[in-house]
């Protein structure tokens, strides 16, 4: 079970961050997590918003590159060890966590983290059989 | 002075009666032996018996660069080809470079018009010169060697590259005067205070420094580092290669070898003779060359002439120093580059009309060229490391097509600036 992320291109420039932060509060869009992946010259920004293809679309209109991906969503036990016990998952395995980020404020009772793996849907399937709550877009930004 | 140093201090209406009669053999050679010169002068109704005085030169039309290229490779020969003993080629724009041919007295020729660069700076057969131009199809390696083998220096035939080794040998043989493009010169001031060498301790006396545009406050950069006296040497393969015209120690514009090579300013829209001292496109016939004569052929160099004689006695017209072009091509660090160049390879690699502009700056008297290219949601993936990868390729096939290193910068869509839907592809910050 995987949801839909929109990742963005931005050029390392002053403004940028806040130029796209506010066409999506604009457009009424909700940013429910986000993370910025930054190298010297240019940063990929990954948003988890409330409805992602109004999103993508209403940045297009504004010339904005961005793309929409895979991610998973995982509920982590808000406990010492909580995030050990769901990355213990894939010691063994071949699976590789890309990147991963949390949710700001979610609608569930305990924090929700955003994986980017190698093989989201092998990963998908290795949570569940773990017992871990893997979310579903509709879940996740509803319930 | 030498015979040869001489011809540099004629008699100018001598001088005109001899440039005369080549060019009239000139002429009569390339209508005779050249297809694509009997058709242009038959189109332009002209025959070379028209050429009665020099001004007549401008009822011949002109020779471009897409003229070479579209008789690629040797459809512009004059001579048999028994008697070619050298072929030189420069970068093109799709690929497919400019070939330039030499019989044994065109190796001549260049040989005296380098050796005559070389002597207006001063440069005598007791010296040890190091060639630091890249040798090969490049004709600036091979054009420098000749010129200083014919002054009767010890020629030390280094190649480009290799600073350290370069640094090495100045030191150890106690070379005299270098011969490079002037930014890997400033490279080598710089690695030279890194490594501890004290270029002022060598024997170092003279610099020919050329096949890139550069500026007063280089030569004083220069001669301030290092101590010795920095001359300009300007030339373009498709005339002969190095030795077209040279500075003197008056460094007040560069005495064109107008015995051979026959200099005019046009305006570059109109293809009307500007008056002396006007700027203007700097135009070239070969008056004494047998592979490959060209008849005004226009060099998109912006440029003056002026007849005043010098400071230093020649008599020779000089030329103001280049600093632009009439077209977009742009030299850095001795390559020549055209932004076409730079979008062929954008679209080969990402398969979409691409937005792109070069900014040209010069970082501690170095070329840098940067190429920012607009990412277009074709190429965008979620993955930092697939936006290097392209940004890596597409800096390597650069490198592979011109030969030289380009920062890479990828920019958001639109952030290019476009004027009339156009964007501007150039921004030259080197001599600002």
């Amino acid at each position: 079970m995987t949801i839909r992320q929109l990742s963005i291109f931005l050029e390392n420039r002053v403004g940028r961050l806040a130029t796209i932060a506010k066409i999506l509060g604009d457009a009424g869009q909700n940013i429910r997590g986000l993370s910025v992946a930054d190298t010297q010259d240019f940063g990929i920004l990954r948003l988890i918003v409330d409805n992602v293809d109004a999103a993508a679309a209403v940045l297009r209109q504004h010339d904005v590159v961005c793309h929409i991906n895979e991610v998973i969503a995982v509920e982590v036990a808000s406990t010492p060890g909580g995030l050990a016990k769901v990355l213990s998952v894939f010691v063994n395995t071949k699976i590789n966590i890309e990147y991963m980020y949390a949710i700001a404020e979610p609608k569930t009772s305990n924090p929700v983290m955003i994986f980017r793996f190698s093989d989201p849907e092998a990963a998908s399937q290795a949570l569940s059989q773990a017992g871990m709550n893997v979310y579903s877009e509709k879940d996740l930004l509803q319930g | 002075m030498t015979e040869l140093l001489m011809k540099d201090f004629v008699d100018r209406a001598a001088l005109e009666r001899l440039q005369l009669e080549r060019m009239q053999n000139t002429l009569d050679r390339v209508y005779n032996n050249v297809p694509f010169y009997k058709k242009a002068f038959d189109d332009a109704g002209v025959k070379p018996t028209d050429l009665k005085r020099l001004q007549d030169l401008a009822k011949f039309p002109f020779t471009m660069k897409s003229d070479l290229r579209n008789h690629y490779p040797f459809g512009l020969v004059a001579s048999d080809q028994k008697d070619i003993v050298r072929i030189h080629a420069s970068s093109g724009t799709t690929g497919k470079p400019t070939v330039v041919c030499y019989t044994q007295e065109d190796l001549g020729i260049w040989s005296e018009t380098m050796c005559r660069t070389l002597e207006a700076g001063g440069l005598t057969n007791r010296d040890i010169v190091q060639i630091g131009y890249g040798y090969g199809l490049f004709t600036g390696g091979l054009g420098a060697h000749y010129g200083a083998e014919r002054l009767g220096c010890a020629v030390i035939p280094m190649g480009g590259g290799a600073t350290e080794k370069q640094l090495l040998l100045i030191n150890d043989f106690g070379t005299t005067a270098v011969c490079c493009t002037p930014s890997f010169f400033i490279h080598m001031i710089e690695v030279a205070e890194k490594i501890g060498l004290d270029l002022r301790q060598t024997k170092l006396r003279l610099g020919f420094f050329g096949a890139e545009p550069w500026t007063e406050a280089m030569r004083n950069f220069i001669v301030e580092k290092t101590g010795i006296k920095a001359f300009d040497i300007f030339g373009l393969s498709e005339i002969i290669g190095p030795g077209v015209a040279a500075d003197c120690e008056a460094h007040n514009g560069l005495h064109v070898f107008e015995d051979h090579y026959y200099p005019e300013i046009i305006d570059p829209d109109t293809g009307e003779v500007k008056a002396p001292g006007e700027e203007g496109e700097l135009v070239f016939t070969t008056i004494t060359k047998q592979a490959m004569p060209l008849v005004r052929y226009r060099t998109r160099d912006i440029s003056s002439l002026t007849y005043e004689k010098c400071a230093c006695g020649r008599t020779l017209v000089r030329m103001a120093k280049v600093k632009r072009r009439s077209d977009d091509m742009m030299i850095i660090r001795g390559v020549n580059l055209y932004p076409s160049q730079v979008e062929s390879v954008i679209l080969n690699v990402e398969g979409t009309e691409p937005h792109y502009q070069l900014v040209v700056t010069r970082e501690k008297a170095m070329d840098e060229l940067e190429i920012r290219v607009e990412v277009t949601p074709q190429v965008f993936t979620d993955e930092v490391k697939g936006l290097e990868n392209l940004r890596n390729l597409l800096g390597a096939k650069i490198k592979q097509l011109i030969g030289i290193s380009a920062k890479i910068t990828l920019v958001e869509p639109g952030t290019i600036e476009r004027s009339v839907g156009k964007a501007k592809r150039v921004i030259d910050l080197r001599n600002s």
